[in-house]
């Protein structure tokens, strides 16, 4: 994890914000922006010591195809037909012939070159902007050559963050749970993988149902739910070191973890004598504070970004709605009236939205609401759908969806999708595996 | 599936068809009966509201003590089928004072799973608070939720839904 991060930054030339080009996030994908990214050039020696190290032929164009992939999934940019682009990679990083960029009708232009210095990757780009004729950024790093896709990542983050004016959410990773065998006897393990699905590994073996992890605002450690020994409890996951261990000693299932903002403590529910309420544990000292203290159900919590409120799901109006507290567990106020049930409410990490599964008249809904529970949108309706986590810049939820099975009882699947908050651009998110529970990591480059 | 279906059919009316038709006839005249009881049963006989009222997915304790219970959508209230099996069962480990049981409380795929974790949790407790009013110690029960990840029928409809809506003791030594 460590040597992952260790990527330098060397701005080359200071750009200063003009008026040029702009997305903008808020509407969609109804007029995606026309970009064109041409392949990072190579010198013909690094093309052959990383083709070496890498096995791939080119890995100039290879990050090149990271990029063009985040820029696509995301909705915003229509990366344009490199067979159409007329200009050399190498000049083009050097002055781009704008008439060229201009006739196949692009709007945006990022170029770059790859070079091998002491066994490092060394990646430079450039963004211009094509009807300006101007350049827009220009950046740099080096770091060791098995980061290339990470570069691909942050590359698009910066690209997004320039064009967009909002952090990216490309160099991310999700945790989740990979699914394998039938219905009745789900065999279940954590994952892990780059937020455009490469790199996945799977983290436990099956040998116990895992359910729900989540990442800590660093992302290193996840938090989930076990069934080692058939005893269902929180547990806390190293990522790096492998190393697990029972969150406190209750006496009971505890569930439905979370971290709080500050990674400090998890916040779950305790089941004992068929009430669920909600505890923290702080993980320096090990103390329990008892958060709820109702004979309902309470479970999913989720703080706010700034620590001082949870919104949790409880039914004690009978049936399964969402509620907001402060974080000492006072002011209980329900925020959803709408028709039908609902439940997983996830705090923005923007601070303004709070995600939520819905289900009414037979059918499942990804929405979101205010934080007072005005303005509820429903983003996406299927058969089964539940469990929203949050890109970290607020534009993006992942969430799971299951299939409905034939009259046999086949069929079923699960799979992860997201959908941007402007409810366009739903998309599935490749697994190697079904799939369910997905957890969105913070930048993992910051 | 075949092997569901034949305990639902009145073994005493078998017996007496057994030994009138003592001939092939039979296999065909019950292959018969069977496939109208699965088809008539999918839509009207095995609900009531929408509790399974059924007991042909019932494996047993002993002979004649059900081991399951089933629930209504979102309910972890006992119907009234579902405490009569429960007093066969506290009857049962009243005499068999060594066994220690699990209840394992479910509950269908219509739900988010955490709320579902703590349903099953509920609907099991619901279930032991009902057998130690019948004189069952609270230290030979305990109590494992598994939400929805451990569904007895993988389909979709109202009737697998409720089958997977249960509380299931079991023997733990």
């Amino acid at each position: 994890m460590k040597n992952l991060i260790i990527l330098f930054l060397i701005l080359i030339v200071p750009t200063n914000a003009l008026g040029l080009i702009e997305v903008d996030i808020t509407r969609g994908n109804l007029n995606p922006l026309p970009i064109a990214v041409s392949p990072l050039s190579i010198d013909d020696e690094s093309k052959k010591s990383f083709e070496k190290t890498l096995k791939k032929k080119d890995i100039g164009s290879e990050i090149s195809k990271v990029i063009e992939k985040n820029l696509k999934t995301s909705g915003l940019f229509n990366p344009l037909d490199k067979n159409a682009f007329l200009q050399a990679p190498d000049i083009a990083h050097l002055k781009p012939r704008f008439e060229d960029w201009n006739l196949i009708k692009a709007q945006a232009l990022i170029t770059g070159k790859v070079k091998n210095v002491d066994d490092k990757l060394r990646v430079e780009f450039r963004l211009w902007d094509v009807l300006a004729g101007k350049e827009m950024m220009a950046l740099a790093f080096t770091t060791v050559p098995n980061n290339w896709r990470r570069v691909g990542h942050i590359i698009t983050d910066k690209v997004y963050e320039r064009l967009t004016g909002e952090k990216g959410y490309f160099d991310t990773r999700i945790i989740y749970v990979a699914e394998d065998g039938p219905k009745t006897k789900r065999i279940k393990k954590l994952a892990i993988m780059d937020q455009d699905g490469a790199n996945n590994k799977f983290l436990t073996l099956g040998n116990e149902l895992v359910l729900t992890p989540r990442f800590n605002p660093t992302s290193q450690m996840v938090t989930y739910l076990s069934y080692f020994r058939n005893l269902p409890r929180v547990y806390l996951l190293d990522i790096e070191t492998g190393i697990q261990e029972v969150v406190g000693d209750f006496p009971g299932m505890t569930f439905a973890p979370r971290f709080s903002p500050d990674g400090k403590k998890i916040i779950m529910s305790f089941a004992k004598d068929g009430n669920s309420d909600i505890y923290t544990m702080d993980l320096e000292n090990r103390i329990v504070e008892k958060i709820t203290n109702h004979p309902s159900i309470d479970t999913s919590p989720s703080y706010s970004p700034d620590g001082k409120f949870i919104c949790f799901n409880s039914d004690r109006s009978g049936y399964q709605q969402i509620y907001v507290m402060k974080s000492d567990g006072s002011n209980v106020k329900r925020i959803s009236f709408g028709n039908g049930l609902y439940g997983t409410p996830v705090w923005s990490p923007r601070g303004d939205l709070i995600a939520f599964t819905k289900l009414h008249k037979g059918k499942f809904y990804i929405g979101v609401m205010r934080t007072d529970g005005s303005g509820e949108r429903l983003l996406t309706e299927n058969f089964y759908q539940e469990a929203p986590s949050w890109s970290p810049n607020g534009r993006v939820l992942i969430f799971y969806r299951e299939t409905k099975t034939d009259d046999k009882g086949e069929g079923f699947s699960a799979k992860l999708w997201s959908i941007d908050l402007t409810g366009y651009n739903e998309r599935l998110v490749g697994t190697p595996t079904d799939a369910s529970d997905p957890s969105w990591s913070s930048l993992l480059s910051n | 599936m075949k092997k569901l279906v034949i305990r639902n059919i009145d073994q005493g009316a078998l017996m007496k068809l057994n030994k009138i038709l003592k001939n092939t006839f039979l296999v065909l005249f019950a292959c018969l009966v069977l496939s109208a009881c699965a088809t008539s049963k999918k839509s009207t006989g095995q609900m009531q509201g929408d509790v399974y009222t059924g007991t042909d997915t019932v494996e047993y304790l002993a002979s004649g003590v059900p081991d399951r219970v089933f629930f209504a959508t979102n309910e972890s209230v006992l119907t009234t089928a579902s405490r009569e099996t429960l007093r066969k069962q506290a009857a049962w480990l009243r005499k068999n004072s060594d066994i220690t049981i699990v209840l394992e409380g479910h509950a269908d795929e219509r739900g988010t799973r955490e709320y579902n974790l703590a349903l099953g949790e509920r609907r099991a407790n619901a279930a032991k608070d009902y057998l130690m009013t019948y004189g069952i110690s609270s230290n030979r029960i305990s109590v494992l939720s598994y939400g929805k990840e451990r569904p007895v029928d993988s389909g979709s409809n109202p009737l697998a839904w409720s089958k997977n809506r249960r509380s299931v003791t079991v023997k733990a030594n």
